[in-house]
């Protein structure tokens, strides 16, 4: 069920959070939001649920257009950074809320949400309250409560912001691999380039209000439009106007004209690779990233003088 | 030293209770059963008194439910909705603490007393407010306003509006989502408030003495009742009926700390 969003202002203000904002969000597709703060990927959002209104443009879902309908009729589910559980519903209750509302047969009620307990791994925990689960298995009571409905798109506000690195982990492979299974169209904001580049198989790149980039993960790393999307979705330094990556400067112990001269300030060990920190003779800074043998047969070390030569830089015409 | 300070604090605050409340509450008990049980008994039966019991329960059960429901709906409008004029009603909200009952027992006759300006009107349709039940409640209402309002408001504030969003989005309507997720969010808020304008409206006295008339068996209170009776000497009627009220607060009491009980945990 595809979303089309054309030319969505919306305005808090003095702050305009959305400016003419047009995105296609092709059905099926595992889509993320991805941008700092303010850059109004979770006021896109809300406006495809329904939650805000834009001042301007369309929402589309479905072929069918949604700009004045209330979320109630958008059929879409809705995940939030803070899950927003009903504290004082049980876990069943939670699920079946959905259900409860649409006033179907209390057996099919029954059924479905056991079957959607299986299916976010949370069987055996029906009867406790949320205040009772880890931020983890709310999380998953959320995204099961969200499913319960069958909405024909699933929006996701942030889902592991609240979450600790482990758990953060471990649910971003599960939202793939679910999204693998039930291939409802889902969209989810993150401010994380790491885990919109594992979990979407497109991302949209915000800031300002505005999309700067559309496309997949390594689409958007090999071909960034423009700078800020390459800052964005990886590390990069800049020299004049070349942006360069750190896994593209290589580094030698001997100069050959085209390199610059260069002392390792420090050195980062991030298991099965190296971060160099570089500081050039004129005082700039460049980061270069090796791979551990190479850093051995270098001989890398701290106050070392060496050469580097960017082996790839990128300009952008803006 | 440490010992020493604690103990201190302590007698301080159950000094300063017991001289306040705990004596003076204490001493009504006493005098009330000065001329025996059978004159307490005979002083709380006596017509007037019933009906000033019946009385004071009637405008609380009319006054209590307008001022809940009111109350929740004015405070719902305070945290989520913006508007211009918005702090002029938070303001407005707590002018019943500000302004003595006496006060706003003289204003209700300005606006609905005979000579009135509501009051002429509605008289010539047969609707008397002043010296009759309407005006009671009126003053009740009035006087008892802020109490459900100022306890939800914060606990509102606290639940936020991600809930009612969420039940929102699973098909819920507005109505539904109010009362399945958020009125179940902010219970103990409401009923604390309604705990605390119960109290209130059972112990209003001045400004329904000034638009009640105090006819005795007909437009007199319960506390109205105990004031007539003192200034009539009947010492043993004016204590049996505190008594009563001393009672009904008592229970409110009773329920507040049960609440405050469920809250904790």
């Amino acid at each position: 069920m595809s979303i089309i969003v054309k030319r969505a202002t919306r305005r808090f203000g003095d702050f305009t959070a959305l400016d003419e904002v047009s995105v296609e969000i092709p059905s099926g597709s595992l889509t993320a939001l991805l941008g700092p703060s303010g850059s109004g990927k979770s006021t896109l959002l809300r406006v495809v649920a329904g939650l805000e209104r834009p001042d301007a443009g369309t929402v589309e879902i479905d072929g069918r257009d949604a700009t004045t309908l209330p979320p109630q009729r958008r059929g879409v589910g809705f995940v939030f950074q803070h899950y927003a559980a009903f504290k004082h519903m049980t876990v069943r209750e939670n699920v079946a809320f959905g259900l409860k509302v649409r006033r179907r047969p209390k057996a099919e009620v029954r059924r479905r949400v056991d079957e959607l307990l299986e299916l976010v791994q949370l069987p055996g925990l029906a009867d406790r309250y949320p205040s009772q689960l880890s931020g983890g298995q709310r999380q998953r009571m959320a995204l099961a409560r969200a499913l319960a409905v069958e909405p024909s798109v699933l929006l996701l506000d942030e889902p592991f912001g609240a979450l600790d690195a482990r758990v953060r982990k471990e649910l971003r492979a599960w939202l793939r691999r679910l999204h693998d299974d039930v291939h409802v169209t889902t969209v989810f904001v993150t401010h994380d380039q790491e885990e919109a580049m594992e979990v979407a198989d497109r991302i949209v790149v915000m800031n300002h209000g505005r999309v700067e980039q559309v496309g997949g993960p390594r689409d958007l790393y090999e071909h960034p439009s423009n700078a800020f999307v390459m800052g964005f979705v990886g590390p990069v330094t800049r020299m004049g106007d070349s942006f360069i990556r750190p896994h593209d400067v290589e580094l030698r112990l001997e100069p050959n004209g085209t390199t610059s001269e260069a002392m390792i300030e420090r050195l980062v060990h991030l298991g099965f690779e190296v971060r160099v920190d570089l500081v050039l003779q004129d005082g700039q800074r460049l980061l270069a990233q090796v791979s551990r043998e190479d850093a051995e047969q270098l001989e890398l070390h701290q106050g070392q003088i060496i050469f580097a030569r960017p082996s790839r830089v990128r300009v952008f015409s803006n | 030293m440490r010992n020493r300070g604690k103990y201190l604090l302590r007698t301080l605050a159950l000094g300063y209770l017991a001289a306040v409340l705990l004596v003076p509450v204490g001493a009504v008990v006493w005098r009330a059963f000065g001329d025996g049980a059978g004159a307490v008994w005979q002083a709380i039966t006596a017509p007037d008194a019933v009906h000033a019991f019946w009385l004071s329960l009637l405008i609380a059960a009319i006054a209590v439910p307008l001022n809940t429901l009111f109350g929740v709906i004015c405070a719902v409008v305070l945290v989520r909705h913006r508007f211009p004029g918005r702090r002029f009603l938070d303001a407005v909200i707590d002018l019943p603490f500000a302004i003595s009952p006496v006060v706003i027992g003289l204003a209700l006759i300005l606006v609905y007393g005979q000579a009135g300006w509501l009051g002429s009107w509605l008289a010539e349709r047969g609707i008397q407010v002043i010296f009759s039940l309407p005006g009671m409640v009126m003053a009740t209402v009035f006087v008892s306003l802020p109490y459900v309002v100022r306890e939800v408001v914060p606990v509102l504030r606290e639940v936020g509006t991600d809930q009612e969003e969420a039940a929102w989005t699973l098909g819920a309507g507005s109505l539904k989502a109010f009362l399945l997720v958020t009125l179940p969010s902010i219970r103990w808020g409401v009923a604390y408030g309604v705990v605390l304008t119960t109290a209130r409206a059972l112990g209003e006295f001045g400004a329904v003495t000034i638009v009640s008339g105090r006819l005795a068996g007909q437009t007199e209170t319960l506390t109205l009742y105990v004031e007539n009776r003192f200034e009539a000497f009947d010492l043993t009627g004016a204590y049996a009926a505190s008594l009563t009220l001393a009672a009904l607060a008592l229970l409110v009491l009773l329920a507040m700390t049960r609440l405050q009980r469920k809250e904790g945990h």
